[in-house]
């Protein structure tokens, strides 16, 4: 006999989305989580550096204030009061997540899960936090175990907490360092780099690959790259980190670019290199799973090949983000259920939540011509934008990709302010299956930034009005 | 507030017509729906139905007016109850315009419309499909008609996937299966294989014209027009009629039947002609089909009626065994029925023959394109005083050319000519008729 209809591993935004649709669809649901409910999104990723983003943003604000006709005498910040208004977000949502299980009847277990042959799914053994195990046996099995930081020991990229960080470590100084190399330019990489630099440090991002933020659209890189170095941040593209050397006063790190090579110091190093998948110390590999490198092998619904077992979320393989976690799980859940889940291949937008801010989602105009896609592409920037003027934001622009034959929307890519809150405007269009007609045929409110949206799609097709 | 009724237009290149006979008086009241008057062409009879109430205040084109123009005022309604509310348009346009209604896509059988008993009116529209704004994009542009297509998105939404499955039927195909599968409403796989490039590629540029949307009639007659132009292997005969007879003879025909209030048209007459030139050729009233020829029992011959947007054929079942005044009556029922979108499916689908005429816009000759499955089809053209030669001496004669295309697969040459020569004899001598 089954203890539950579903038990799903891991709390993060992956793991426990699922669970709340599972009890939404009527079954017994158990939640199995070795450390804060919420996962690391909300206690270490996505949420707590948005709380710090925030106070750095505010604080370079400060900075200009005389922009906008205004004066603040000696601007200063509390850098303790920064970090722990941080983790009282986290706490908040943490509590959130425990009341929404409550509400749900979702059995929350604490501890750590390992799997063993059962059916008529594998059976999940928990190593209580409290202590002692328990085991238990569900209809269906949801790994929703997520993803760490990826790390290098051989050449010194491993956290020690005191000069070398992850994430992890970086969510929680007790200071912000004088100096900073941050490795790695992806949206972790460029995060930290923003709000360092906004409070003051020296940062120097160090980018293997011959662009920072290599993922988005190459003009996005560009004109990041720029807006970035305006605010003071320091580059090294193309570079390879050699050797990472710690020392009781900092780090060293040796480069080679273009052939070159370099040493950089500082006072601490974020590693910011990927991540890699929790696959192990499960049992996964006695159950037959199949995992490639770090991460599970998934079929179109999340399923394993193991009778039972499913996977969803970063465990599953990129992108590596909570918003494709959650979208994942809820349709692996609705499919056991039997229902006809809304499309699982559906555009996932990305966003890295710097000053300036920039989003995306589809493809960019290089993937797209490497698909032997016909692109048409349309381009307005926010220094044209009368809300952008009026607010003084008017850094970036936005940038539409469509196929040309079909004239369906296939990529969009913005760099500005707020632009974050925007992509889901073509995210929805992209979900509908758009054309440019509707996109031209939407009246966009004025005075918004999100016209700039409407001007990019006019662009694409000649139509642009305000250029 | 008087309502106006306007001379209605029968057809969209109607100039002008005949008042033939009013079914109210001054002082009558009239109902919408209730039919007011009768307006003919050279060929066609058709009523005029009142769109609004109210009651006959004045009738200004007396009965049997010749060449009334189209718009002209002709009556006037007072607007009864227009204390109640504000009169209804007095500025109606059409005094017949009925209301489309949602109705089965039509047939598409002739090139050629017969714009008889044709009245304005709008556009009828197919149940609507939903489909995401690039489903339909990439169905236009591949040529697949989404009617035939099962979507498989939210509420069974087509989307994009669903299209780019969806292949075109191939010409081997859709040759095998035509002849079998006639029904003119069902939807059926796509028309062309070929990639219709877009106007753009064409040199059109965009914002130099208007697009009007396809709806499910236009969709049908591009469909089926295109399936079979491509891939029935067919053929025109002409012949010359003198009509001078038949003529003579339908006002003999129309003075009987007065009294009864039917009138026979010329179109009515071919008709009859050609149901009885069927039963005299019995090869020409044949459908292909990959199994075998079909010898059809009876002549169920076609008219093609044109509507705005497309254009029906509904069917007089049985020809042969018809009257003249039988046929007019159930002609000019089906005429009025298809133009209110009141035909039943089996009111036009599965005709054995079809005949098309645009002699009242003095078409010479035209070919029609096989209504798949018959076998042909007939084009009528305008009858016109025609010197003729006779013996060696010079005369004047009413002439009219007839055109009927051949599915060659059924119909061979020497078949299609001597169906012509007995629908000659017929037509030139129609006391044969009722043999």
């Amino acid at each position: 006999m089954a203890d539950f209809d579903v038990v799903v591993i891991g709390s993060g935004p992956g793991g426990y989305v699922t669970a709340i649709r599972a009890a939404q669809l009527g079954m017994k649901t158990a939640i199995v989580e070795r450390a804060e409910l919420g996962g690391i999104c909300l206690n270490w990723g996505c949420i707590p550096t948005k709380a710090l983003l925030k106070s750095g943003e505010v604080y370079e604000t400060l900075g200009h204030l005389a922009d906008y006709g205004l004066k603040v005498e000696k601007a200063s910040f509390d850098f303790g009061a920064v970090v722990q208004r941080s983790r009282k977000v986290s706490a908040q949502l943490n509590a959130g997540v425990a009341f929404l299980m409550k509400k749900h009847k979702i059995e929350v277990i604490a501890g750590t899960a390992k799997l063993e042959k059962g059916s008529p799914a594998p059976k999940v053994v928990v190593a209580l936090t409290a202590g002692g195990s328990r085991t238990v046996q569900a209809k269906h099995v949801i790994l929703a175990t997520g993803a760490r930081a990826r790390t290098i020991p051989q050449v010194g990229m491993e956290p020690d907490g005191e000069r070398v960080w992850t994430y992890r470590e970086a969510l929680v100084p007790k200071e912000a360092p004088k100096r900073l190399i941050v490795v790695g330019s992806g949206a972790i990489g460029i995060e930290f780099a923003s709000f360092f630099r906004a409070l003051g440090s020296e940062v120097t991002v160090i980018e293997a690959l011959p662009r920072i933020l290599p993922v988005e659209d190459e003009e996005v890189s560009k004109a990041a790259h720029k807006a970035f170095e305006k605010r003071g941040l320091k580059f090294r593209v193309g570079a390879s980190v050699k050797k990472l050397t710690k020392s009781k006063s900092g780090v060293a790190i040796e480069l080679e670019a273009g052939g070159k090579a370099e040493t950089l110091e500082a006072d601490v190093a974020i590693v910011a290199i990927g991540i890699v998948g929790n696959v192990e110390d499960m049992g996964l590999e006695a159950l037959g799973v199949k995992i490639d490198r770090t991460h599970v092998v998934t079929d179109g619904h999340g399923g394993t090949g193991v009778p039972g077992l499913y996977a969803i979320g970063d465990v599953a393989g990129p992108p590596w983000l909570a918003h494709k976690a959650s979208h994942e799980g809820v349709h692996c859940i609705e499919h056991i259920a039997g229902l006809k889940p809304s499309n699982l291949n559906a555009p996932i937008p990305g966003c890295t939540y710097s000053n300036p801010q920039i989003a995306s989602v589809g493809l960019t105009e290089a993937q797209a011509k490497e698909q032997g896609i016909e692109v048409k592409v349309g381009r307005f920037p926010f220094k044209v934008n009368g809300k952008a003027i009026a607010s003084g934001e008017t850094e970036g622009f936005v940038k539409t990709v469509f196929d040309a034959k079909t004239g369906a929307l296939i990529g969009a890519h913005m760099i500005g302010a707020e632009v974050t809150e925007m992509i889901q405007g073509y995210a929805l269009a992209m979900t509908l299956e758009a054309t440019e007609a509707e996109l031209h045929a939407t009246v966009y409110p004025h005075p918004t930034m999100s016209e700039a949206m409407h001007e990019a799609s006019l662009d694409a097709f000649g139509k642009v009005l305000h250029i | 507030m008087p309502i106006d009724i306007l001379m209605p237009a029968l057809s969209p290149t109607m100039e002008e017509g005949t008042l033939a006979k009013w079914h109210v008086k001054k002082g009558d009241a009239v109902r919408s729906g209730d039919v007011i008057a009768e307006i003919e062409t050279d060929k066609a009879t058709m009523e005029v139905e009142a769109v609004d109430e109210g009651v006959v205040e004045e009738i200004l084109v007396p009965e049997g007016t010749e060449g009334v123009k189209v718009n002209s005022l002709i009556a006037r309604l007072s607007g009864e109850g227009e204390t109640a509310a504000p009169a209804p348009k007095a500025e109606a346009p059409k005094a017949e315009a009925p209301k489309a209604e949602a109705a089965k896509p039509a047939p598409a059988p002739a090139a050629a419309p017969a714009p008889e008993k044709a009245a304005a009116f709008q556009a009828p529209r197919g149940p609507r499909i939903f489909a995401s704004p690039l489903a339909r994009r990439i169905a236009e542009q591949k040529g697949v008609d989404l009617a035939a297509i099962q979507g498989s998105g939210p509420h069974g939404r087509i989307i994009k996937a669903d299209v780019e499955k969806a292949q075109p039927a191939s010409p081997g195909a859709s040759q095998a299966k035509a002849p079998a599968a006639p029904a003119p409403g069902a939807p059926a796989a796509a028309a062309a294989p070929r990639q219709v490039q877009s106007l753009e590629q064409m040199g059109i540029a965009p914002g130099s014209y208007d697009l009007i949307p396809l709806d499910g009639m236009r969709k049908t007659v591009a469909r089926r027009m295109t399936d079979s132009f491509r891939d029935v292997p067919h053929f025109p005969l002409t012949i010359d009629l003198e009509i001078d007879g038949l003529l003579a003879a339908r006002t003999k025909i129309n003075a009987m039947l007065e009294k009864q209030g039917v009138k026979v048209s010329v179109n009515d007459m071919v008709i009859k002609a050609a149901a009885v030139a069927l039963k005299q050729v019995p090869e020409a009233n044949a459908s292909y089909s990959p199994e075998g020829i079909a010898m059809h029992h009876h002549a169920d011959v076609a008219m093609a009626v044109a509507v705005p947007g497309g254009l029906i054929t509904p069917i007089i079942r049985s020809a042969e065994l018809k009257g003249l005044a039988q046929i007019a009556t159930e002609a000019k029922d089906l005429a009025e029925r298809a133009r209110n979108k009141k035909l039943k499916p089996e009111e036009f689908q599965g005709g054995t023959f079809s005949v098309s005429n645009l002699g009242m816009f003095g078409i010479k000759t035209f070919a029609s394109i096989i209504n798949e499955p018959q076998g042909c089809i007939l084009s009528v053209g305008a009858g016109e005083k025609r010197p003729v030669v006779r013996g060696n001496e010079l005369a004047i004669a009413t002439v009219m050319s007839v055109t009927l295309t051949c599915d060659h697969r059924v119909v061979d040459g020497a078949t299609g000519a001597r169906w012509l020569t007995a629908f000659k004899a017929l037509i030139e001598d129609p006391i044969t008729m009722i043999v």
